[in-house]
């Protein structure tokens, strides 16, 4: 192992080269096409270890990674906004063929207008399509987590995408830990599914069936990824093992007393995380896995500690009723005995979250009670 | 000149954003100066692109303009012509944009020859990605998403539109503006799908990388290869290795689709 100074797109790169990747197919879009121009330059200094196609959009991106990995590849792709957005038949579609994909997603607003900046409208508008959706708040947790992503993927046959923020994360530069190739494989090992198209072995996939049929489908991929929040403790533990740091699926701090939380994912977190001594007597919950939802885990958190309050850091909004991620904590905490109250702050457009706005949030008396919804604009 | 910067640009968003060297401003330029020569009424001109450096030019210019998505530009522009078939519209696409993500949109526009006009701005690369290989880098050029040069050959533009349906193609450069600017005019006149492929240079994302030399360095050879529809007649295959046919390579008669289709429902639009 060895620190290197990396962006959050550049550590997905690494990881994916030291998974032992089968195939890698690329499509540009900013602020994504970092991740698959390092990918390029492995394959260019022959150290990819496998294939790498540039193709003519996202659709086909996708498209020839489920093919690679029907075939019984390990595949990787990246994309972004609108590139996302154009392939939301594939990622159906992949998720109902049960191939193991995982995909890296970086946050940008959908248009129209064009903008650049890292709302995460694009992958929560994936949320029902039946693929695992990790978010991550920094370049070390990038590079990690796409390495977990391929054991989590290819043990459940289930895609995952994982995501992170435009530009906060994908641009900008860290220390990284980076694990070296004989160790990242001897963790990971080759891929250990079996491939669905097998010369010799002649069959007709995903014809046409029945809403009987297909409701049995449905149900062993939901049943399937309910199993990904424990195989991603056991991944942890080993992953810990091997090279010194795990997450949780959610991660929390929350001092003793505290009755206010804040929750956030992606980038966003690490800024709730470095203003947390200076906001007082209030927790903090990384949701990290957003799909399936953590939801005994946050429950658990909250109940344990007696939270009254969470302030849910959204850099999304769904049109007509709001964040997102509130949305999903409302709905986990309803059974709760004593559910705390949710407030959610709306970064849509993919505003910056300063400490400034946090501090507000916590401190002023105007944002305590029941406000459930404040516009992060409105903020100083 | 200055006259027709005023009424055509919308110059409070100017200085655009291209870089040194881009041929984006000249393909622009060609194209505001040959709307001008049409005699167009402004009000009457629509300027609709995608995604990408080129397409940038929609907020520069004066008329009434659409930015629209990567490739989908013509998908647009179509709903726009059916609705109010007295328009003139001008799609400006890059060779990313309008081969890639939009081939399908423009082999059907092209199908249909519904009369727009499709200015592909081919600089072989996507720039504003930073430099990634498209349909129509040549073979063996290298991209950011080809460092040892492509595998894939490049689409010939021209043939694969006229091959689709379309009625009018062209080609020029921006080291010819002049004559860019006679063939914009040409199509705009043009009834049906017309195609006008205008080669630019990308000295930042793909001469650098290939070696090509800066944006003088670029434009010269493009000049220097660049050889006349009439000039090129006379001329064996070996003579034309290496050349850009340049001018109208096509200009057929084919029913136009606006006007077909009103004219299925009792309407002549003329």
């Amino acid at each position: 192992m060895a620190f290197e100074i990396m962006s959050g797109s550049q550590a997905a790169a690494v990881a994916v080269q030291r998974t032992g990747i089968d195939l890698v197919v690329a499509y540009p879009i900013t602020p994504q096409t970092a991740i698959v121009e390092t990918l390029a330059n492995f394959d260019a200094r022959g150290e990819l270890g496998g294939e790498f196609v540039s193709v003519e959009s996202e659709y086909a991106a996708l498209a020839c990674c489920y093919g690679a990995a029907a075939a019984g590849a390990r595949v990787f792709t990246a994309t972004a906004s609108h590139g996302l957005a154009y392939m939301h038949e594939v990622i159906h579609w992949c998720s109902g063929a049960r191939v193991p994909v995982v995909m890296a997603n970086v946050n940008r607003t959908i248009g129209a207008p064009w903008c650049l900046d890292p709302d995460q409208g694009d992958s929560l508008s994936q949320r029902d399509t039946g693929w695992m959706q990790i978010y991550c708040s920094g370049a070390q947790e990038v590079l990690d987590t796409v390495m977990q992503a391929y054991l989590l993927s290819e043990e459940l046959l289930l895609p995952c995408m994982v995501v992170f923020d435009g530009f906060y994360i994908s641009h900008t530069y860290e220390a990284v830990d980076v694990p070296d190739e004989d160790s990242a494989r001897a963790f990971i090992g080759p891929p250990s599914f079996e491939a669905q198209v097998k010369p010799g072995s002649p069959a007709n996939l995903h014809g046409l069936t029945t809403g009987d049929n297909q409701v049995k489908l449905i149900r062993n991929r939901h049943e399937a990824m309910l199993r990904a929040p424990d195989l991603f403790k056991t991944i942890n533990s080993k992953f810990a093992e091997t090279f010194g740091r795990s997450y949780g699926v959610i991660d929390s701090v929350i001092p003793p007393g505290a009755k206010t939380v804040i929750l956030a994912a992606g980038a966003t977190a690490e800024t709730v995380r470095w203003s947390l001594p200076k906001l007082d007597n209030t927790g903090f919950i990384q949701l990290r896995m957003f799909r399936p939802f953590p939801r005994e885990e946050i429950c658990s958190v909250l109940e344990t500690h007696g939270v009254e309050k969470v302030v849910v850091i959204d850099r999304n909004c769904s049109t007509g009723m709001g964040g997102i991620f509130a949305q999903e904590l409302r709905s986990a905490v309803y059974d709760l005995n004593n559910p705390p109250a949710v407030q959610d702050i709306i970064l849509a457009g993919g505003i910056d979250l300063t400490f400034e706005m946090l501090e507000s949030i916590i401190k002023e008396d105007k944002y305590q009670g029941q406000v459930e919804q404040i516009w992060g604009v409105d903020l100083k | 000149m200055e006259q027709l910067t005023q009424d055509f640009l919308r110059t409070k968003k100017l200085p655009h954003i291209w870089c040194p060297g881009c041929g984006n401003g000249i393909v622009t330029a060609a194209l505001v100066r040959a709307i001008e020569r049409t005699g167009f009424d402004q009000k009457d001109v629509v300027i609709v692109s995608g995604i990408g450096c080129s397409s940038r030019a929609a907020g520069y210019l004066n008329f009434n303009t659409l930015h629209t998505t990567h490739g989908r530009a013509l998908a647009f522009a179509t709903g726009l012509k059916m609705a109010r078939p007295e328009l003139k519209l001008f799609v400006i696409m890059g060779d990313g944009d309008c081969s890639a993500i939009g081939g399908n949109h423009f082999i059907h526009s092209a199908r249909r020859n519904i009369d727009l006009n499709a200015i592909v701005v081919n600089n072989h690369i996507y720039g504003m990605t930073g430099g990634q290989h498209s349909p129509l880098t040549p073979t063996g050029k290298k991209a950011t998403t080809a460092p040892g040069g492509t595998l894939e050959p490049a689409f010939d533009l021209l043939k694969l539109a006229r091959g689709a349906g379309a009625t009018f193609g062209a080609k020029g450069n921006a080291a010819q503006p002049r004559q860019l600017e006679q063939l914009i005019i040409r199509a705009a006149n043009h009834k049906g799908f017309s195609v006008v492929e205008a080669l630019s240079p990308c000295p930042i994302a793909y001469g650098r990388r290939n070696k090509l030399g800066g944006a003088v360095d670029m434009l010269r050879e493009m000049k220097e290869k660049s050889i006349s529809v009439e000039r090129a007649a006379n001329m064996d295959e070996a003579e034309l290795e290496d050349r850009t046919i340049n001018g109208v390579l096509f200009s057929d008669d084919a029913p136009e689709y606006a006007e077909a289709y009103y004219r299925s429902i009792g309407k002549d639009i003329g």
